[in-house]
């Protein structure tokens, strides 16, 4: 055997090396940028894991006629206005006999949250034969009771006089839990409510509906424009020096930073169209003219790729221009186009700054049920509760981060998932 | 033969043609007659234009921006490229058969189908039926694909894909199949395939080739034509060009000398 | 024909057909000569080296054969080469056979020398030869150049040859009526004739294959047969 197949000269020693080196530096980048990664996913997730559990009450309750609904005219409304708070405070006293005084009747009703009394209230309303009956109630618990249940509070550390939950109050908790009536349950309520000035009662369902009408709303005006501008572009316009411009135009378009389109949006859609405000339908509109320009540039480089093979094959059968690319062309360009689209619009689910300006920062309550329904997102959401002094609201931003990180992932997945089944075609 | 066939009008006749891409000249005054149910070979080292001057039968060069296409090109006796003309119509009774195998992504049965139906040449689903399987039969596939219709046509070899292909533009019963280099892709066995069915389509069809391979223009066609630099230089009866040709540059082209 | 093939060993093979012939043609002319010679002279040594000489000739038939063989099935000639290569195995052909009757001729000028037997004068069998000799000559002449009105010519002088041939039979028949002891000797000399008459007729036969090669078309009008010999006869005195 030739000596320069078992031997390493220097020089190939050198080449080696540097090759090896090179594979290292990129693990090492890897790595690095793996461990980061892990490190935020790690930090949010343990900070917001707690926000999916929420402390609640077990009360005894008897729903008594007189005290509900005295005319008997199970009027709705009425049943949901009426006073539920000596109700629950009477099954509160059962366990906890001690407290007569008023102010601590107080004390102990605040262990629940305010929203307890709204909760039941509807509860009766959807089924008015509750009245008359008694029933052991689950109820939401205080926040400062949420957060001492779950161990954010140590009473050890602070001082009493510097904490919310006196010391009295915690004797009781620990009464109540004692007895099984404080347990943690799975906080549904965060997927079912919208916002809230209480934490416990607090929930993203507006937001989350607020950001999936607006970007269905995005989608239906960015998609189909998207590809037909693109088709138009690629296909049919004759290169010249307007379509120059026009390229050169949108490629600046898709670095201009996102508030400038907010301000597009309130300028024109708001001032001048005199849209609702803080409606999905605006923020949809503001989001498709962000993500527009990235939807056409990738799918110009998509509709590119395709062979002009497969073009000609069609011209040359004797098919119309339109029909080439609309049986051939677009099919073909279909799933990275798809791609490219899915890509821009999980970007668009991130952003904040647009929907800011046409003012999606309010505190909505109400679940929105259409596009002009007042909403606000899912990123707006969080930036409000990450601005909150409430203690409870800082686990809740966190589990909100969780939620929309989470839709982020799904979509890139879909993405791919999508360009793989599609894929297989070619 | 060739008294008889020359009595008869050529189905496809060029006079004068001039090609320019942008400022470039590709073909220079080139005149030529293509004869009915006959093969046509164009032959010429690469970039002599032969497959610029093909296209320019069916209008394909319409398609490149910066091509200008000067001359009066008469098919079946009508100027091709006056503006009243058709493209569509046009290529539908001119068809064309690329260099590399192009079937659609689609099945089998739905690339033949496919040019029917956009001209809307059957009548009933049974009748595109008849003309698939007739057209498979014409390129000589049915046999090998009868049971797999429906599987992908890129899912054949290279040379049944190419045969596809010439089903695929038989199906819209054109009067003349233009083929660029059919062959240059495939082995001999496949080619030989190719060039057997080319003999038995020339009853039904007019075929033009274009291809760099003299030995094939010798087999197949029954005319040649030499092309140049952009100019054709001799065209006549293969035999005659094979065998004794008039110009000198034919002569040095096809015996391998450096002209 | 002057510009040389891309593929350098293309002309390397046609360059090896072409000097194939031209020895064949060599020693054909040589051949030939030393045959009429040994006649004249009456040298049987040299008779029996003409004899010999023919195994190289088919020797070399054969070997021009293969060549010609392989450029056709490797090369796929056409045109020029074609004509070309074609011409020059079919004309390889005809060399090979004037060399076999230059051998018949040195064969029986051995017999008769050998015999001692009576010919008359063999005057115009020389002039026949010379004739033909020069015809050879002009062929490979005519190929090497690819001269077609040379090659004409050479059509022409077969014209000649074969005048001298019709006179040469009267003279052999009146020779042989006037004693019969002159038979044997005539006869050879007859057959020597026709053998040289042949070969003129195959030299002709070579230059119509030149004619065709450089032009590529055949000549049209046949070659001029004027062997008249099959309609002689000649009636005895009295």
């Amino acid at each position: 055997m030739p000596d320069y197949l078992l031997t390493t000269s220097p020089q190939m020693a050198k080449r080696h090396a540097r090759h090896t080196r090179f594979q290292w530096y990129g693990r090492i980048a890897i790595g690095i940028s793996i461990s980061f990664m892990l490190l935020m996913f790690t930090a949010i997730f343990f900070r917001g894991i707690g926000a999916f559990q929420k402390t609640m009450v077990a009360v005894d309750v008897q729903f008594t006629e007189s005290q509900i609904d005295p005319s008997g005219a199970r009027d709705a409304t009425s049943l949901k206005q009426a006073n539920y708070k000596p109700i629950l405070l009477q099954g509160l006293q059962q366990v906890i006999p001690g407290a007569t005084e008023r102010r601590d009747r107080n004390n102990l009703y605040k262990i629940l949250s305010n929203g307890a009394a709204f909760d039941l209230g509807e509860r009766v309303a959807n089924n008015p034969d509750l009245i008359g009956t008694s029933e052991r109630v689950w109820v939401a618990a205080s926040s400062e009771v949420d957060l001492y249940v779950k161990g954010k509070i140590d009473p050890e550390e602070i001082p009493e006089e510097l904490r919310r939950l006196k010391d009295q109050d915690i004797a009781w908790v620990e009464i109540l839990r004692a007895s099984g009536q404080i347990k943690k349950k799975f906080n549904t309520a965060f997927f079912t409510s919208g916002d809230s000035r209480n934490p416990e009662m607090a929930g993203i369902l507006s937001a989350a509906l607020g950001s999936f009408f607006s970007l269905l709303i995005c989608f239906l005006i960015a998609f189909p424009l998207g590809i037909l501008t693109a088709v138009y572009l690629e296909e049919y316009a004759k290169k010249s020096r307007l379509t120059d411009i026009i390229e050169v135009n949108i490629n600046n378009l898709a670095a201009v930073p996102s508030i400038v389109f907010g301000l597009l949006g309130l300028a024109i859609f708001l001032n001048f169209f005199n849209l609702p405000r803080s409606t999905p339908l605006v923020g949809g509109m503001v989001l498709a003219l962000m993500t527009l320009p990235t939807i056409i540039i990738a799918s110009r480089s998509i509709l590119r790729s395709v062979p002009q093979a497969t073009r000609d094959a069609a011209l040359g059968l004797g098919a119309s221009k339109t029909q080439t690319t609309f049986h051939h062309v677009v099919p073909l360009a279909m799933p990275g186009m798809l791609t490219g689209t899915i890509l821009g619009m999980a970007r668009a689910l991130g952003e904040t700054a647009p929907l800011l300006m046409i003012g999606m920062v309010a505190f909505i309550v109400d679940v929105p049920k259409g596009v002009t329904d007042v909403a606000t997102a899912l990123p707006v959401q969080i930036f409000l509760w990450a601005d909150s002094p409430e203690k409870g609201f800082v686990e809740l931003t966190s589990a909100a981060i969780m939620v929309l990180l989470t839709f982020l992932i799904l979509m890139n997945i879909f993405a791919v998932y999508l360009r793989k089944k599609l894929e297989r075609r070619w | 033969m060739s008294t008889d066939m020359q009595a008869k009008q050529p189905i496809m006749t060029a006079r004068n043609v001039d090609v320019f891409y942008g400022k470039k000249q590709a073909i220079d005054n080139v005149s030529l007659d293509i004869p009915e149910n006959q093969i046509t070979a164009l032959i010429g080292p690469s970039g002599c234009g032969k497959s610029t001057f093909l296209r320019c039968f069916n209008r394909m060069n319409d398609t490149i921006q910066i091509c200008r296409v000067k001359g009066d090109i008469q098919f079946a006796g009508q100027d091709i490229y006056d503006p009243k003309v058709d493209v569509v119509a046009l290529r539908s009774r001119i068809g064309m058969v690329f260099q590399k195998a192009n079937p659609f992504p689609k099945s089998i049965f739905d690339n033949v189908a496919y040019g029917p139906r956009i001209h809307s040449l059957s009548e009933s689903k049974d009748h595109l039926e008849d003309i698939v399987i007739t057209s498979l039969k014409r390129a000589g596939l049915y046999d090998e694909v009868s049971d797999r219709l429906d599987e992908p046509g890129t899912s054949l070899s290279g040379g049944q894909q190419q045969r596809l292909c010439i089903a695929r533009a038989i199906a819209v019963d054109p009067q003349i199949i233009l083929m660029d280099e059919p062959c240059s892709a495939l082995d001999p066995i496949a080619t030989a395939i190719i060039e057997e069915l080319m003999d038995s389509m020339k009853e039904k069809y007019t075929i033009v080739i274009v291809t760099h391979s003299m030995q094939q223009a010798a087999r197949v066609s029954q005319q040649t034509a030499f092309f140049h630099l952009g100019e054709l230089v001799e065209s006549g009866d293969t035999e005659a060009i094979f065998t004794n040709p008039e110009q000198e540059r034919t002569q040095n082209y096809i015996s391998g000398r450096i002209g | 024909m002057s510009e040389e093939h891309i593929v350098s060993s293309f002309d390397e093979d046609m360059t090896q057909l072409r000097n194939l012939f031209l020895e064949m043609g060599r020693i054909v002319t040589s051949q030939l000569q030393a045959a009429t010679r040994a006649l004249r002279k009456e040298d049987r040594v040299l008779a029996k080296q003409v004899i010999a000489g023919d195994k190289e000739l088919n020797t070399l038939e054969s070997e021009l054969n293969d060549l010609a063989i392989k450029i056709l099935a490797l090369r796929q000639p056409f045109a020029t080469d074609l004509r070309n290569v074609v011409g020059t195995l079919k004309s390889a052909g005809h060399f090979e056979r004037m060399g076999d009757l230059a051998r018949n001729i040195a064969q029986r000028t051995n017999t008769i020398t050998k015999a001692e037997a009576e010919t008359g004068s063999i005057e115009t069998l020389v002039r026949m030869s010379d004739q033909v000799q020069v015809m050879t000559n002009s062929i490979i002449t005519a190929y090497e150049r690819l001269d077609e009105e040379l090659a004409e010519e050479v059509r022409a002088l077969d014209e000649t040859v074969d005048r001298l041939h019709n006179s040469l039979f009267r003279e052999m028949l009146t020779y042989m009526m006037e004693d019969p002891r002159n038979i044997s000797g005539c006869m050879h000399v007859m057959f020597m004739a026709k053998n040289i008459e042949r070969m003129g007729d195959n030299a002709a036969d070579i230059a119509t294959e030149i004619i065709y090669m450089t032009t590529g078309k055949w000549p049209e009008e046949s070659r001029i047969k004027k062997d008249k010999t099959s309609r002689i006869i000649v009636e005895p005195d009295a």
